[in-house]
């Protein structure tokens, strides 16, 4: 049956002109939309994805890339995305995979939250004279603390529980290695070293190469298990049970055997070329109290040496959830927003499960409050922090932490492209293609990485002293020094959060 | 060295069994056991450990060397993301006994719970093994990916019940059931299948066995008399068809 099937969404213009046919493009087009034909690169529009590649390799800018300009009839209902969303499955039958976040919610509350700063009444402190402290712990803290004078100092009597002492507050979200390549585990790592911060393993273990930097690593346990030993356990700053992320909250992954190569075998400990399958749930996990056994067993395993943190993703009975968790246990709790990104998700549910993380942190953080036990986890909100103003404005809604994927993977390179499932990264991140990894160099990606979270850092104090606070602290929860604009009652309700000008 | 359980919380207990461990202790035995969990959670290398009384949950939990012997019952989780050792109980195990395994054996005299064996794993010569001499219940090796689950259906103390529950190796993409016995096509869950053993497996099998019969002291002729059935996966990926891109 003939029909019709999509347009190309991109068109690659080359200037045959400015063209010296050095085949730089084309060797560096991982999905196969450049060839050499009859004596000139030419273009399969409908293979581009826009990931810039070959424009940015391109020795005399002569690659330009463009929307089609072919379109089809208009319709506000029924897009090009959902058109060509029905010819897929129409012809294939299956589950549309995506990548990165949710598309089909643009408004981020983020953005329609302001923050304060001093005039006149009190004053604002310039961070260029004056410390101003990022400094973040993230655990169970006590209630009170019991201090002996003991001539002219003070002894603490009150035992702490173990923290992650942060210098910024600011983590690198969890991305496991299969999803992206080492050297892309290897730069975030070193750049959290550079930083004072974190990276995360995400569930498919830990390479090798990267357990010199494991002090700054939180290993987490999902629910493949995959990578998880005595060693692993160990090695890692803290223990990370992931039970859902935010991309996908309540399904499993995975990772086709294609992808499990001799390395990957190694690290996930599964055979080369098996599916790696992360089941839905946890199977030893079916209630708070089957997660509060888990807590406690990777407490044990690493001698209470180590905060455990537990990830779930924005759902709607995420506050309920949250105290469960809490008294499961948990020294923080990770609440992963409904537009977190992902390397490979079902569409149907990137887009169409779960809550935006600025609702679910407010509610979390008044519940747990209310119930007079937020001193006993820490929160740590992910999806959607893209530049310092959403860290400001999710530690003004109840965070003690933020933690960033995409915007790490940005400053690695990537560039957006949506492509992560195919694992064809042009920039040497989402693939396991040993030419393609060889384009990402860990130590200049961790380099950029590192500039910014130094960038945002500075941009954190900036915000911090024009609020006349001179410590991270003093923001956290502190819903007074934001303002709603364009947001309805209810959400200012849950937020906590007044409407501007009031 | 020997330590009364008794009424000790879990934490001060198996703190003393990884102080006595660290000092150098390499035989221990536990009495008066009462449901303390995480008993050799996470402990590593040539250790003997017997218990007397009934072991909490988790027993063995993400455990790498040691040799535990259980006197008695066994509650849920026992071997739970194992990584290599043994695990011998004299009477029956639980639920999720064995759960996320990735090496080692858990060797039970009696029936096995719920959920046994799921997403057990196999790594070159890291094979977990998991002999249940009784029955096993609903969902056993589930999402298996890899290793050796053996089902006697000996010493079965509820004598009219089946040798196997419902939904058996839904999801298996690695490893095989054997099953000493005949088994219900209709006990099977999606991806999984019922094949003749063939000599490859019998050695497996007796090579298994004959440990395990050594631990129980138990007739391998006996046991080996009988014909046995393996159950093992349709696909290494059995969801690859499930997806597209565009």
């Amino acid at each position: 049956m003939e029909m019709y099937s999509s347009v190309p969404e991109f068109r690659v213009d080359i200037d045959r002109q400015a063209c010296r046919l050095c085949k730089r493009c084309i060797e560096n087009c991982s999905f196969g939309a450049l060839e050499w034909r009859d004596n000139k690169v030419k273009a399969f529009n409908d293979r581009c994805v826009a990931c810039q590649r070959c424009v940015s390799m391109c020795p005399e800018d002569a690659i330009a890339l463009r929307r089609t300009p072919s379109v089809m009839s208009a319709h506000p209902i029924w897009t090009e995305n959902a058109r060509r969303d029905v010819f897929t499955q129409s012809r294939t039958g299956a589950i549309l995979l995506a990548s990165t976040g949710n598309e089909l919610h643009e408004q981020v509350i983020f953005d329609n939250l302001l923050l304060d700063a001093c005039q006149v009444t009190n004053p604002a402190i310039d961070p260029l004279r004056e410390p101003i402290e990022l400094r973040t712990y993230i655990g169970r803290k006590p209630r009170f603390v019991e201090l002996e004078e003991l001539g002219d100092s003070l002894r603490l009597n009150t035992k702490l529980s173990p923290a992650l002492k942060l210098e910024i507050p600011i983590m690198i979200a969890q991305m496991s290695y299969g999803a992206i390549s080492v050297e892309a585990h290897e730069a975030l790592a070193r750049a959290a070293v550079m930083r004072g911060t974190t990276m995360g393993s995400g569930e498919g273990g830990l390479h090798k190469k990267l357990y010199p930097y494991a002090d700054h690593i939180i290993v987490q346990v999902a629910s493949g298990r995959f990578g998880v030993h005595p060693a692993y356990l160990e090695a890692g700053a803290a223990v990370e049970i992931k039970i859902g992320q935010g991309a996908k909250p309540g399904i499993g992954g995975h990772l086709p055997g294609t992808k499990i190569t001799d390395e990957i075998s190694e690290t996930r400990m599964i055979p080369i070329g098996a599916d790696a399958i992360s089941p839905a749930p946890h199977h030893d996990i079916y209630s708070i109290e089957d997660l509060a056994q888990l807590v406690n067993a990777l407490k044990e395993a690493t001698r209470y040496k180590k905060p455990v943190l537990v990830k779930i993703a924005a759902v709607h009975n995420v506050a309920a959830i949250c105290s469960g968790i809490c008294r499961a246990g948990a020294d923080a709790i990770v609440i992963d927003g409904f537009r977190a990104g992902t390397g490979a998700t079902p569409k149907v549910i990137r887009d169409n499960v779960g809550i935006p993380v600025e609702l679910a942190l407010a509610s979390v953080d008044q519940r747990l409050r209310e119930e007079g036990i937020r001193n006993e986890t820490s929160i740590i909100a992910s999806g959607t922090i893209r530049n310092s103003g959403d860290v400001a404005k999710a530690i003004a809604l109840g965070a003690d932490a933020v933690k960033i994927g995409t915007a790490a993977l940005i400053a690695l390179g990537c560039t957006v492209c949506k492509r992560c499932y195919t694992g064809k990264c042009a920039w040497g991140i989402a693939t396991q293609d040993p030419e393609l990894r060889s384009r990402l160099d860990p130590v200049e990606g961790a380099q950029r990485v590192s500039n910014l979270l130094l960038a945002w850092s500075i941009e954190l104090k900036e915000i911090l002293g024009a609020a006349g606070i001179n410590s991270i602290e003093s923001l956290r929860g502190n819903r007074d020094r934001l303002r709603g604009y364009g947001l309805d009652h209810t959400t200012l309700e849950i937020l906590g959060v007044q409407p501007a000008g009031s | 060295m020997r330590i009364v359980a008794n009424y000790k919380h879990y934490k001060e207990l198996n703190e003393e069994i990884f102080q006595a461990v660290q000092a150098g202790v390499a035989e221990l035995t536990l009495e008066d056991v009462n449901g303390q969990r995480f008993i050799a959670d996470c402990l590593k290398g040539k250790l003997n450990i017997d218990i007397y009384g009934t072991p909490g949950n988790d027993l063995g939990m993400f455990m790498d060397g040691p040799t535990v012997t259980v006197f008695g019952n066994a509650q849920d989780g026992v071997g739970n993301t194992m990584s290599s050792g043994k695990i011998i109980i004299h009477g029956d195990g639980r639920d999720i006994l064995g759960h996320s395994m990735r090496g080692g054996k858990i060797f039970v005299r009696g029936d096995v719970g719920y959920r046994v064996g799921i997403h057990m794993k196999t790594y070159k010569s890291n094979v977990p093994i998991i002999v249940a001499g009784g029955r096993a219940g609903d969902f056993l090796g589930e999402y298996m990916a890899g290793g050796i689950i053996i089902v006697l259906g000996i010493h079965n103390r509820a004598k009219k019940a089946e040798i196997l529950g419902d939904w058996v190796a839904t999801g298996q993409h690695g490893g095989a059931i054997y099953v000493r016995g005949d088994v219900d096509e209709s006990k099977l869950g999606n991806g999984a299948s019922q094949f003749r053993v063939t000599a490859d497996d019998e050695i497996t099998i007796k090579k298994v066995l004959k440990e395990y019969c050594q631990v129980f002291g138990l007739d391998l002729e006996g046991l080996l008399d009988a014909e046995f059935t393996k159950i093992a996966p349709l696909s290494h990926r059995p969801y690859a068809a499930l997806y597209t891109c565009e």
